[in-house]
């Protein structure tokens, strides 16, 4: 009993004066060490009378702990002391500058594509695609624009054999031909791509995106029509009024066929869509041309729709500010990177098509 | 179609201002481009002489002239026509002046030295023709107006609208006063015809050849004798000038303005040149004639001629000739109003690349009813203007017109437009528009208006009625949102994904033209062959592309040339392989230039390199959902690609299709187009050719399995011949034991001392762990032998020991 109030008592007052790390291991092993005194009292449990035994293990097992719990926080803090220390010293610069990162950036056509299925898949459009190169039934006369017709001088397009058959679609229209040359009604599809026109100048480019929308069921009218299109610029154009007129105008593959304006001023510099009242042109449309439905064996006293056909590269000019049509093409560096897109930011509808 | 207010005037009775009339042509369809104000700015256009035109003292093309320009003094304007000459009478425009062609104004400056005050004009400058070599040539006539304005003071603007090819009658001023009418906008005035009333007889004999593909149906003619071709009254040269013509005599002027007036193109010939009479036929192969645009054509067989007995005097409907063209001193008339196939005119005119007013508009369908029209109106102005006496007309037919009639059901136009308008409003709309109508019960038979060709079918019925009517009558029905189809298909999901995961490792996306330059696409071609377009753009852009390299290499350089030196660009988009459609396939291609961490201050300076790029091939497909344990790599790559350098990847070893290629671009590419940068590498993915996983993202996410046994690293160190890949080492060890063996990962390669010639050392560590328990020595000394005497059997390398 003594003993151990002895040691404890002891080493409780050495505990308390200002040691090194050496010499609290010093302590620590004449405590507990092989022969430490701590670890001798327990070897003596066995030879106490059995009477006394059990208050003996305990009372020393309350020693130990305590000694021990004083001897790791003391070592605990002298650690402390000496870490603070080494990492004092450690003190670099941190506003140096970081690794390098590299950042890619998304064209703003794809960008823009990407927003228009967004908008389009909402209201029950798939994606339909079609190749670049076509032949001259699909691109011209499936459309109701047989050879001799006028209209064909509207398109100056870009052949790939002398007879003239084959060539670069001047218009996403022929998706229209094959979409429904494969498939029955109802259709209900938007189609973007790349069309080609031989034509090249400040607004013009010899490649240039459109995007063809087809939706042909029953009883579908010039209404559904115009409330689609109100919608998808609404939508587009992330506002909450548009101001859209509807005049006719023709194409032979659509009867009645119209041009869409949308109403717009310029504010310090840029152009603010749904406000003012100058015009801009930016899309075609009409009800699908009887002829065409028969081209593609639709009966057009059962069936009719509308389509429409809206240039991607002015829609993405109007909505972030861009105003030169060829430099979409010229794959400047400082453009795309000042145009591009981060390609996280991909268009959503629960989300808004930009942020 | 130019047009003024003023004249739609004389056809249209209107109390309504021009803003309305702008509004209202662009609601019905008839789209005004522009409009400009020709009265205010055109009277500073003065009719001037010049004195004296000498050579500039430091220019040898340029001219000094001394301009009187009616005031006291005379102008010094420094011009660089060639016809600028003394005495010659000609326009003069002040410093202040707007160029109507160019908008800009006119400011005194320096040219070479000389001041020079004002300009003076081409026709074309002017907008008054297309001609623009030289200045302005007036006749003598103008003398006496030297320092008045060239125009008149007609206050009307010049409206120009952009008219449908489906609509030829609004190419006449009366056509578009008469859907203006229909819209209620005025009334349509009725014009008296006056009638030609003559006892002589048209004795010149006009025959049309009966033969196959004939172009003219029908030639209407009057002979005018004894005329005195004079210049043109100024009412009538007013009309020309308002809507941008050039007064030239009164013949010419007096059939220019019946084309626009009525839509009615007619010709006059000097009857005296015309030898015996009239032939209308197909023309010989080789035949020849000069028009009045002073050019020689040589005819191909077929094409619908105006001929006499000595040739050809004109190609019908398109141009007349200079052989029989009136002149101020043409005595006899010979008028003709004809009615010329679109089709024939059309195919004529686009062989002879020739466009005129005429062609134009036969092209589109002139009214055959106009023949006669026609010859009336314009036979009178000629005898009021030139005199001369007029003989009946002859007209010669080898069709009659027949009146076109179609049934329309009048509930089609709601069940189109979406609204509905009352019968009465409907018959009025149609009537005004020159229709006539038979009703019986539900149905309308229409006689279709013979100067509209367009309209041949119902639907061409509603689209009238809705035009007329009005498009901002139709309402809007509001999408419903509902799918039933998902909106992407699987490929087109993998388009997105790979563009956006090509995107997200640094490179920037370009478009580029599905065309290139001959010379760079031969670089990159590989085994497939040209397709060159028939009429490019210019011979840069001649072909398309076989592979998107060309363009993007060639865009790279210029980059590169701004000073730019670490880029990476890509695009997705298609490559051809020939001129068949469909024969073409996607492919995202990128490239990658200079060094990584250039001028660092904490990492060595390195170049990109192939294993770069390899990262940047293999993590967008690991993202896009293949495994990269299954990849299969060799170095069968194009040749444009750097032999040694370069990769083939599959998607497994079943070697079906190729994924990717990847590596550094081949040298010699480099060097001939002189791209400047430290190292160039470059990959091309695939898309159509990898398989799409059947898988959907929510079925690829497995049931849950890892193990939490101890899993031990063991290193190996093996020598083998230089031509053993690492990638024959790993699939080695790979079928070893497939339970156990759960990663095998190559840490170092070394070359050089210590191991034979044309050996190497690859040091692999292969990680080892078992599902069901903790592996003791033994179960692990077993798998290490294993792998040994395999890779040893396999791939005749030898452990090191």
């Amino acid at each position: 009993m003594s003993d151990l109030k002895k040691i404890k008592d002891e080493f409780l007052t050495k505990l308390k004066g200002k040691l090194n790390l050496s010499e609290i291991n010093q302590i620590k092993s004449d405590l507990f060490g092989k022969n430490g005194l701590v670890s001798s009292q327990f070897k003596k449990i066995g030879s106490i009378a059995e009477k006394e035994r059990k208050k003996f293990a305990s009372d020393l097992n309350l020693v130990k702990d305590e000694l021990q719990d004083l001897i790791d926080s003391k070592i605990n803090e002298i650690e402390k002391v000496e870490i603070n220390k080494k990492l004092d010293k450690e003190k670099i610069d941190i506003t140096l500058p970081e690794r390098p990162f590299v950042r890619g950036k998304i064209h703003p056509v794809s960008q823009t594509i990407d927003e228009i299925s967004s908008i389009f898949s909402e209201i029950g459009f798939s994606v339909e695609e079609g190749p670049d190169v076509e032949n001259e039934y699909n691109n011209f006369t499936a459309l109701n624009t047989p050879d001799n017709h006028p209209a064909r001088d509207m398109h100056d397009t870009f052949y790939l054999d002398e007879k003239k058959q084959k060539l670069l679609r001047t218009h996403t229209s022929p998706v229209q031909i094959r979409t429904m040359l494969k498939d029955k009604p109802p259709f209900k599809i938007i189609a973007p791509g790349r069309t080609y026109r031989s034509d090249s100048d400040q607004t013009h480019a010899p490649m240039f995106h459109q995007v063809e929308g087809l939706h042909i069921d029953k009883n579908i009218n010039m209404g559904h029509l115009k409330g689609c299109l109100n919608y998808f610029i609404k939508e587009f154009f992330e506002v909450d009024k548009i101001k859209m007129r509807f005049r006719p105008s023709h194409f032979p593959f659509t009867e009645p066929s119209a041009e869409v304006d949308i109403g717009y001023e310029m504010k310090d510099g840029k152009i603010k869509i749904g406000e003012g009242d100058q015009w801009l042109e930016i899309l075609g449309c009409g009800m699908v041309h009887p002829n065409v439905l028969k081209n593609v064996k639709v009966d057009p006293t059962k069936f009719q729709g509308y389509a429409f056909g809206i240039g991607i590269d002015r829609l993405a000019m109007l909505k972030y500010g861009i105003s030169d049509l060829r430099a979409f093409f010229d794959c400047d560096y400082r453009w795309l990177n000042h145009f591009g897109f981060d390609p996280l930011d991909v268009p959503t509808n629960y989300r808004g098509l930009s942020r | 179609m130019k047009i003024t207010f003023d004249w739609l005037k004389d056809h249209l009775k209107t109390n309504l201002k021009e803003k309305n009339l702008l509004d209202q042509l662009t609601n019905i369809g008839l789209e005004v481009e522009s409009v400009e104000s020709l009265s205010a700015d055109n009277e500073l256009f003065k009719v001037a002489k010049i004195i004296k035109a000498e050579k500039h003292p430091n220019a040898d093309r340029l001219k000094v002239c001394d301009v009187n320009v009616g005031e006291k003094e005379s102008k010094k304007v420094v011009c660089g026509a060639e016809n600028a000459r003394d005495g010659l009478l000609t326009i003069y425009a002040p410093p202040g002046a707007i160029i109507p062609k160019t908008k800009t104004k006119l400011v005194t400056a320096k040219i070479r030295g000389v001041t020079s005050y004002g300009m003076l004009c081409s026709e074309s400058e002017l907008n008054l023709s297309e001609k623009s070599d030289g200045i302005t040539e007036l006749s003598t006539k103008y003398e006496k107006s030297i320092g008045k304005s060239y125009f008149s003071k007609s206050k009307s603007n010049l409206i120009d609208l952009s008219i449908t090819p489906n609509r030829p009658d609004c190419l006449g001023i009366r056509g578009i006063a008469r859907d203006l009418a229909a819209s209620g906008f005025g009334k349509l005035l009725e014009l008296k015809e006056n009638k030609i009333k003559s006892k002589k007889k048209q004795t010149l004999k006009v025959k049309i050849n009966k033969e196959k593909n004939q172009g003219c149906n029908a030639f209407g003619s009057c002979l005018i004798t004894n005329v005195k071709n004079t210049e043109s009254p100024q009412w009538l040269k007013d009309k020309l000038i308002s809507i941008g013509q050039k007064p030239i005599s009164a013949i010419v002027d007096i059939t220019n303005y019946v084309m626009f007036d009525i839509n009615r193109p007619l010709h006059a010939y000097d009857a005296d040149k015309i030898e015996k009479g009239i032939i209308v036929r197909n023309s010989n192969s080789g035949e020849e004639f000069t028009a009045l645009d002073n050019k020689n054509y040589k005819l191909e067989k077929g094409m619908c001629v105006i001929s006499d007995h000595k040739g050809v005097l004109g190609l019908g409907g398109i141009i007349g000739g200079i052989r029989s063209g009136t002149e101020l001193g043409t005595k006899n008339i010979l008028l003709e109003s004809a009615y010329f196939d679109p089709r024939s005119i059309r195919n004529t005119a686009k062989k002879l690349n020739l466009d005129t007013d005429a062609k134009f508009r036969f092209e589109r369908g002139i009214d055959p009813l106009s023949i006669e029209t026609g010859l009336n109106k314009a036979a009178l102005l000629i005898k009021e203007i030139c005199g001369g006496e007029i003989s009946k007309t002859d007209i010669q037919k080898t069709e009659t017109y027949k009146r076109q009639i179609i049934k329309f059901e009048t509930n089609l136009f709601e069940k189109i437009s979406g609204f509905k308008i009352s019968n009465k409003e409907l018959i009025k709309i149609l009537e005004n528009l020159g229709f006539k109508i038979k009703k019986d019960k539900k149905n309308f038979k229409l006689v279709i208006p013979s100067w509209r060709p367009d309209i041949l079918q119902e639907i061409d019925v509603v689209e009238e009625l809705v035009r007329i009517s009005g498009y901002n009558n139709i309402k809007i029905i509001d999408p419903i949102k509902q799918r039933s189809k998902s909106t992407l298909t699987q490929s087109q999901k993998l388009f997105h994904f790979l563009q956006r995961s090509i995107a997200s490792k640094g490179y920037l996306e370009a478009i580029t033209w599905s065309f290139t330059d001959s010379k760079y696409n031969n670089y990159f071609k590989g085994d497939e062959k040209e397709v060159r377009i028939v009429n490019p753009i210019s011979s840069e852009l001649g072909v398309l592309r076989n592979s998107i390299f060309s363009n993007l290499i060639m865009y790279m350089s210029k980059n590169l040339d701004r000073g730019f030196k670490d880029i990476s660009i890509f695009e997705i988009g298609p490559i051809f392989k020939s001129s068949n459609p469909g024969d073409q396939s996607t492919v995202v291609c990128g490239l990658s230039a200079g060094k990584k961490n250039r001028l660092s201050w904490i990492d060595n300076e390195r170049n990109v390199d192939v294993f770069d790029i390899k990262r940047d091939v293999i993590q967008t497909l690991v993202e896009t959902g293949y495994n990269s344990d299954k990849f299969f790599i060799d170095r069968k790559t194009p040749n444009y690609y750097h032999p040694g350098k370069s990769g083939r990847l599959f998607l497994n070893s079943g070697k079906d299709q190729v994924a990717a290629y990847f590596g550094e671009i081949h040298p010699n590419i480099l060097k001939v187009i002189d791209i400047k940068t430290e190292s160039l590498v470059g990959f091309e993915i695939f898309p159509d050719n990898l398989k799409i996983p059947k898988k959907t993202l929510n079925d690829q996410k497995t049931k849950f399995v890892v193990s939490d046994y101890q899993k031990s690293e063991r290193d190996f160190a093996f020598i083998v011949n230089k031509d053993v890949s690492s990638q024959d080492l790993i699939n080695a060890i790979s079928v070893v034991d497939n339970e156990l063996i759960s990663n095998i990962r190559v840490f170092d390669v070394y070359e050089g001392e210590n191991i034979p010639e044309n050996q190497k050392s690859i040091a692999i560590s292969v990680t080892i762990q078992s599902s069901e328990k903790t592996l003791n020595d033994n179960d692990l000394e077993i798998i290490n032998k294993s792998i040994i005497e395999t890779v040893e059997n396999k791939t005749g390398a030898k452990i090191r020991s």
